[in-house]
């Protein structure tokens, strides 16, 4: 009796307590690290030792609560230069996982991916690739999709093709103390609800932040997006993404860009030296056949920024006549101006109140969605006096925890 | 090679294995061997009954045979869509061969692995046995295997065959949070056993392997490569077939808004002048996933052809390009009717 209770309490310690399992660098990396990854259990920690490891193939995770650990960015590094396999170099699709201090290069495709994930954190994480920006690069860097409390958290993407970090339909989002450098967009928050980004740096690429909402996806009506205390400088990189793509459309000189969303508050930010528009606020441009989409910005609040020096050489079509018509140097703020849209199928809705800001714009008032920017009459968008706050996103608090 | 494997089938000769449905309910053993479901030979032990599809995953030219096990005194049930669905217990079994040449497919086959999908009471798992000296051993996190044949063009190709890792098994192999099967559905299933067999849908019925099968209105895929059928239900079978396990609602792709499974009607949704969405360089600077009439301004094509991670699709489960597969879609796309844009 009493040893049947002793193999009890044992078994019930050993499945209650977490364990860490090490990994080393050395040969075999691949199937050293996907077999770490595949027989971890909930509460255990992968730790991946200093070193650079070589991969063919994409690594995966699909173990619930799970920590994967380097010893920091610059020491343990996933090398994908030589991948042949997979649309990503680590792709999560369990809950509650934690992936930090790890360096990431090269990757065919995206670096980082959650598809799916309740509880996600990419911390202290390095995702570049090192031959600078090209468009054979791949996609993303940091890349949650469809998924629901996701923080990045101290993170650095250089030299994606698509958006260094971007958040896709996913909700209850932080992206936080991150860099994005060298990028076509830096961060991007697409179709996604209730997100933050906080204190990050957007440099050197060629849109700094962006806000989208696209038609014909499981998620979309991107509401709630607030982006403050960014540093967003100098993002006037050559676009170099692949034609086709959303992000080939943002002018070079892009600070922070904001489509079709509702309830957008860009607050606190400091926006210096982007030749185009510090802040655009735009509707949908192309033609769509969804019904339910809504191509036109809502509720948009600017407020409490910082600009300077913006403006100066627009890339876009018509950018450098309204720039002239207007002294020289676009106003911080540009808004399309477009207020209503052909619903597919029949009908016309009308949105006003898009855009409210506290420094001086213009908006080109060109109505009807789809409306051609070369049809614009560019008129002063008269600045009102404004504040914009409210209450942060939170995220479950054992994740932050973990996440420290 | 069909035929042949009939043949065997009736021929088989060894003592007769015996499935271990507790071990397949408890444990993922080391060994194949372990299962029972294969004799020393290779031969299916009883019960273990061999399938057909009408249209099947293209992987890199690889000879694939198919064999499900039902424990004794069950059956599945008839779903119009999505898999059959399999009582608990059902073993899904896939063996993966290349013959030396493509134009002899039954001469000097060599196994490489075999995949199964195993029914437990907590649902499907996916678990790839590896050949090696000795028999199939449990490889979870996948393994690469040089593999050599001659083409059909005659041509000789060297790829390094992926077999795939337990968590690739599922991110094909999803639907919203569960693993589930993925060629057997009732649509594919339409067909004659081995081609010219019997129906295996009515064939299931009969020997009381199947239950709830209508009097009539079967959904049928087609076969993909015979052109004796229509173009368009050609493509179709082979983007749902190909594509449409992870491109569908409740697929690892469900993301992009591209769903290609049999049942999709609206346009955008197919491909048709759709924008893409996270595409990123895969794009290939085309604007549309299929712009009818244009296939090469297509991305759904430009994805299909491309050999290179980032690019390809799909993602993993092939490393070449299956260039008949890839002529009947640009065929299809080339003959969609054009028409104007949207809005």
């Amino acid at each position: 009796m009493r040893t049947a209770l002793l193999i009890a309490m044992l078994a019930s310690s050993s499945l209650a307590q977490a364990k860490m399992i090490h990994v080393a660098p050395g040969g075999n990396a691949q199937e050293k690290l996907q077999t770490a990854l595949i027989e971890a259990q909930p509460g255990d920690t992968v730790h991946i030792a200093a070193g650079r490891y070589a991969l063919a193939d994409g690594l995966s995770l699909d173990v619930d609560g799970v920590t994967v650990k380097g010893d920091g960015p610059d020491k343990t590094i996933l090398d994908f230069t030589a991948q042949k396999v997979a649309g990503e170099g680590l792709l999560i699709t369990s809950d509650n996982v934690v992936v930090r201090d790890l360096g990431i290069e090269n990757p065919a495709g995206n670096g980082v991916k959650s598809k799916g994930s309740d509880g996600i954190a990419l911390v202290n994480l390095r995702v570049e690739w090192t031959g600078g920006p090209k468009s054979t690069n791949g996609a993303y860097g940091l890349y949650p999709v469809s998924s629901k409390n996701v923080l990045i958290d101290r993170s650095v993407v250089k030299g994606a093709s698509d958006a260094g970090i971007y958040v896709g339909q996913s909700q209850n989002i932080i992206v936080r103390n991150s860099r994005a450098e060298m990028n076509v967009a830096g961060i991007e928050i697409e179709n996604s609800y209730d997100a933050d980004v906080i204190g990050n740096t957007a440099t050197n690429n060629a849109g700094g932040i962006l806000v989208f909402d696209l038609p014909d996806l499981p998620q979309q009506g991107g509401r709630n997006v607030r982006l403050t205390n960014n540093q967003v400088i100098d993002n006037n990189h050559v676009n170099f993404a692949a034609p086709g793509n959303i992000v080939a459309g943002v002018p070079s000189g892009t600070g922070i860009m904001v489509m079709a969303n509702a309830n957008v508050m860009v607050t606190g930010n400091h926006v210096m030296g982007n030749n185009g528009s510090a802040v655009m606020v735009v509707a949908y441009t192309q033609a769509f056949t969804d019904k339910a989409y809504n191509p036109l910005p809502r509720g948009v609040a600017i407020a409490g920024n910082h600009f300077m020096n913006n403006g100066k050489s627009p890339s876009f079509a018509g950018g450098k006549e309204i720039a002239a018509a207007v002294g020289g140097t676009l106003p911080p703020v540009m808004w399309d101006g477009v207020t209503r849209y052909n619903v597919p199928g029949g009908g016309e809705k009308f949105a006003d109140g898009g855009i409210a800001s506290d420094a001086p714009g213009i908006t080109l008032n060109l109505g009807l969605q789809g409306t051609p920017a070369a049809q614009a009459k560019p008129a002063p968008l008269a600045a009102t006096k404004l504040t914009a706050d409210r209450a942060p996103i939170v995220l479950p608090a054992a994740l932050e925890a973990r996440a420290k | 090679m069909r035929r042949i494997w009939a043949a065997l089938l009736l021929l088989g000769a060894a003592p007769a294995p015996v499935v271990r449905s507790d071990l397949l309910m408890a444990t993922d053993a080391p060994k194949l061997a372990d299962y029972g479901l294969f004799d020393a030979a290779g031969h299916p032990a009883p019960g273990v009954q061999p399938y057909t599809l009408n249209t099947p995953l293209f992987s890199d030219h690889a000879e694939k045979f198919r064999f499900a096990w039902l424990p004794p005194g069950t059956r599945a049930d008839y779903r119009a869509s999505g898999a059959l669905a399999f009582p608990v217990g059902t073993v899904l079994v896939k063996r993966f061969a290349f013959p030396a040449d493509l134009r002899q497919p039954t001469k000097d086959l060599r196994a490489i692995e075999t995949r199964l999908l195993i029914h437990r009471p907590a649902g499907w798992v996916a678990l790839s046995y590896v050949e090696q000296d000795g028999g199939a051993v449990l490889k979870r996190a996948g393994v690469k295997v040089p593999v050599q044949f001659i083409d059909k063009a005659g041509r000789a190709q060297a790829i390094d065959y992926t077999v795939p890792n337990q968590n690739q098994c599922k991110t094909c192999h999803q639907d919203g949070e569960a693993i589930t099967p993925i060629g057997p559905t009732a649509g594919n299933l339409n067909g004659g056993l081995f081609g010219n067999g019997p129906n295996q849908l009515m064939n299931w019925a009969a020997s009381g392997r199947l239950a709830g099968l209508p009097a009539a209105g079967w959904p049928r895929l087609a076969k993909w490569d015979d052109a004796t059928e229509p173009l368009d239900a050609r493509a179709r079978a082979y983007l749902a077939v190909n594509c449409g396990h992870c491109h569908s609602r409740g697929g690892f792709a469900s993301n992009s808004g591209l769903y290609l499974v049999p049942e999709e009607t609206t346009p955008a949704h197919l491909g048709v002048l759709k924008r893409p969405v996270a595409a990123g360089r895969g794009s290939g600077g085309h604007e549309f996933s299929i712009l009818p009439g244009q296939p090469d301004k297509s991305i759904l094509l430009h994805r299909m052809t491309s050999s290179e991670p980032g690019i390809m699709m799909p993602q993993f489960g092939r490393a070449l390009a299956h260039e008949e597969g890839n002529a009947l879609i640009r065929q299809w796309i080339a003959a969609l009717p054009t028409q104007p844009a949207a809005n």
